[in-house]
């Protein structure tokens, strides 16, 4: 009798493929012999896009790069600019980012962590996880208008302070009056207070999960001991973020080269002991909790300081809607800087954030021009993703679905 | 990290006589020669005084069309790219191709930007595979996008683009709009590829301005004067 390694094609329209992820396996029996995966499906050639535009109007194409982590994307961007320019923004602008940051990383664990746990065969944390991204996405419509692609981080700032209100539920014929006023309790105050209330409320949150998950004895039969990395393998392999810390690097952007005012924070990094997905999955619950506390520190001082969240530089940042309607020069500079942009000179920078993921970097060529001559985005997702085959290979078929879901792909920056 | 990185460049300079390097905002950027890549790379890996355990980026960098202000994209044919007579630019004369390299190491934290040029005509280099793993999916992309061959490489297929797909797209030649567009045939009854329908559309000319406030001693030099800064 002879027995032959069958191919088999997962994705690209598979519901734990996370998105456009289509692999072709070389499978003996039901272990996996190879993994290759084909990428691409979802390419749009943001890279191509941005050379083509000017500097300022490519900040909403990052948000659609890593499309669950979008202010950090923006960041990434909005940093090397700010290198070449030789800017700061003021302090203010600086910690509504880091917050934000902070949210972005809530918002993303917390979608991982549903997604996670649905393709390994949870339901319930699923639910829970979408209840609380709910109000985080309530705080970025409340500051950019969006809930999704906020735009919302500038050269030189961030595009308007925080709001002093929150936008209500109205009542429905699904909400009832007394309903619609109790949904609108913790939202009578600022955006500010609506944080706050929400960094009180999450870490009871986070431990719902926990219970769920953290002992359960499914989750542990499906993830310890699956997909093992050692330390010294995850960092050939160009893992960052919690792919490598969960291998037990303490390495995170935030401590080691800190940018805006991360080291001004109180926060701890979790390191994993082992390299595999339970262990991943215990530093991003942990990571929550780490950010929540950030949150909680970036809104105490944004309370006690008041001021300006943009640059006074009008080649740079444009005047008010008020300045310019009066002030012959200021409609100029906002006219300059809405059709031509502002120039960026000559030089090239590579700026790299802690997203969510890992390491978010933009490397920036500029020669001098309105538009970026080369602009090369380093996702997170894309080293992981390469590595599938390597932890991939001697898994079960099934062990393949914990392991994209322990590595928390977005195509939309593994694509670009 | 100001620090650190000063010490780098010094490092550098010690280490590879033969290696030009520079410091900009803060990093340090080292241009190699593309013959004595693979050396460099496997010392700045292992060496006590460098350590970079991983290459955090790899990427491919067309220069054709560097310092022109142009109409429309590219800067590649003479009607494409707009004169200023006042001040005149300072075109790229070096090579067309370039990969750059951005290195991090962990247990020193530093980081280095590597960078060498590439032939024009058939830009080839070492793949660097055997060094940082991570190199493989990289410099397939970079060989996608640009048509920079990596020798040695044993599997160096496309990446991104599409099944059969013709062209390098990220090349400044290669048109924002593409060669073909795509659309399902109900004759053929199949999906089927065709020259684009579309026209390339610019909205905003891509101008280098002289601003004053970032002229550097050369480019002063090099105008007469900088009163023609415009920004």
């Amino acid at each position: 009798m002879e027995i032959r390694n069958y191919t088999m094609n997962f994705g690209p329209q598979h519901p734990s493929a996370h998105g456009v992820l289509r692999l072709v396996l070389e499978m003996d029996g039901e272990v996996v012999q190879r993994a290759d995966p084909h990428i691409g499906l979802l390419h749009r050639g943001t890279e191509k896009l941005a050379e083509s535009k000017p500097y300022n109007q490519s900040i909403g194409y990052m948000d659609r790069l890593d499309y669950v982590s979008m202010m950090c994307n923006e960041h990434g961007y909005v940093l090397a600019m700010e290198k070449l320019l030789g800017i700061a923004p003021p302090l203010r602008a600086q910690y509504i980012r880091v917050m934000y940051d902070e949210i972005t990383r809530i918002l993303n664990h917390l979608l991982w962590l549903g997604a996670h746990a649905l393709d390994i065969g949870a339901m319930t944390v699923f639910l829970y996880c979408f209840r609380e991204r709910e109000d985080l996405l309530d705080c970025y419509e409340a500051v950019s208008g969006a809930r999704l692609h906020a735009t919302y981080y500038r050269p030189g700032g961030v595009y308007r302070d925080l709001p002093l209100s929150m936008p209500q539920y109205q009542s429905s014929p699904w909400h009832n009056e007394k309903e619609t006023a109790e949904r609108n309790r913790n939202r009578q105050g600022s955006l500010l207070d609506f944080i706050e209330d929400f960094t009180r409320r999450f870490p009871a949150y986070v431990d719902e999960y926990e219970n769920l998950l953290t002992d359960n004895r499914i989750w542990k039969q499906r993830t310890v001991g699956i997909g093992v990395v050692p330390a010294e393998r995850a960092l050939a392999l160009g893992f960052t973020g919690p792919m490598l810390r969960g291998s037990g690097v303490a390495w995170d952007l935030r401590k080691k080269q800190p940018y805006e005012v991360y080291d001004q924070l109180d926060f701890d990094i979790p390191v994993g002991v082992t390299g595999d997905c339970y262990d991943r999955y215990l530093v991003r619950v942990e990571e929550m909790r780490q950010s929540n506390r950030i949150v909680k520190q970036c809104v105490d001082w944004l309370r006690a300081h008041p001021g300006p969240v943009m640059i006074e530089d009008r080649k740079i940042a444009p005047p008010s809607r008020t300045e310019m309607k009066g002030d012959m020069e200021s409609l100029i500079h906002h006219f300059k800087l809405f059709t031509e942009g502002f120039c960026i000179p000559e030089g090239e920078a590579y700026a790299a954030v802690e997203a969510p993921k890992g390491e978010f970097g933009v490397y920036l060529v500029s020669d001098g021009a309105n538009k970026p001559y080369r602009l090369k985005v380093r996702a997170p997702g894309f080293p992981h993703l390469a590595a599938l085959d390597e932890m991939t290979r001697g898994h079960m078929l099934a062990d393949v679905v914990a392991i994209i879901g322990t590595q928390d792909i977005v195509f939309g920056e593994v694509d670009r | 990290m100001a620090h650190s990185t000063e010490n780098l460049a010094a490092r550098l300079a010690r280490r590879f006589p033969a290696i030009s390097g520079s410091e900009a905002q803060g990093e340090t950027t080292a241009v190699v020669e593309r013959a004595g890549l693979l050396e460099v790379c496997r010392a700045l890996r292992d060496e006590a005084e460098f350590r970079f355990e991983q290459l955090i980026d790899l990427c491919g960098v067309d220069y054709a069309g560097y310092g022109k202000s142009t109409h429309g994209e590219g800067g590649l044919t003479a009607e494409d790219v707009i004169e200023f007579p006042d001040y005149p630019e300072q075109h790229w004369s070096g090579p067309r191709y370039a990969v750059v390299y951005h290195l991090l190491s962990v247990a020193l934290n530093q980081r280095l930007r590597l960078k060498t040029f590439l032939d024009d005509d058939m830009p080839r280099v070492n793949t660097v595979m055997d060094i940082w793993p991570v190199a493989n999916w990289y410099e397939r992309e970079a060989f996608d996008m640009f048509g920079i061959v990596f020798e040695g490489h044993p599997d160096l297929r496309r990446l991104l683009t599409d099944y059969g797909f013709i062209g390098h797209p990220m090349r400044k030649d290669f048109p924002l709009i593409g060669q073909v567009e795509m659309r399902y045939d109900p004759e053929k009854q199949r999906v089927v590829y065709q020259p684009v329908s579309i026209e390339n559309r610019v909205l905003v000319p891509r101008v280098i301005r002289r601003d004053n406030r970032y002229v550097t001693p050369v480019a002063v030099n090099n105008n007469g004067n900088n009163a023609h800064g415009n920004s």
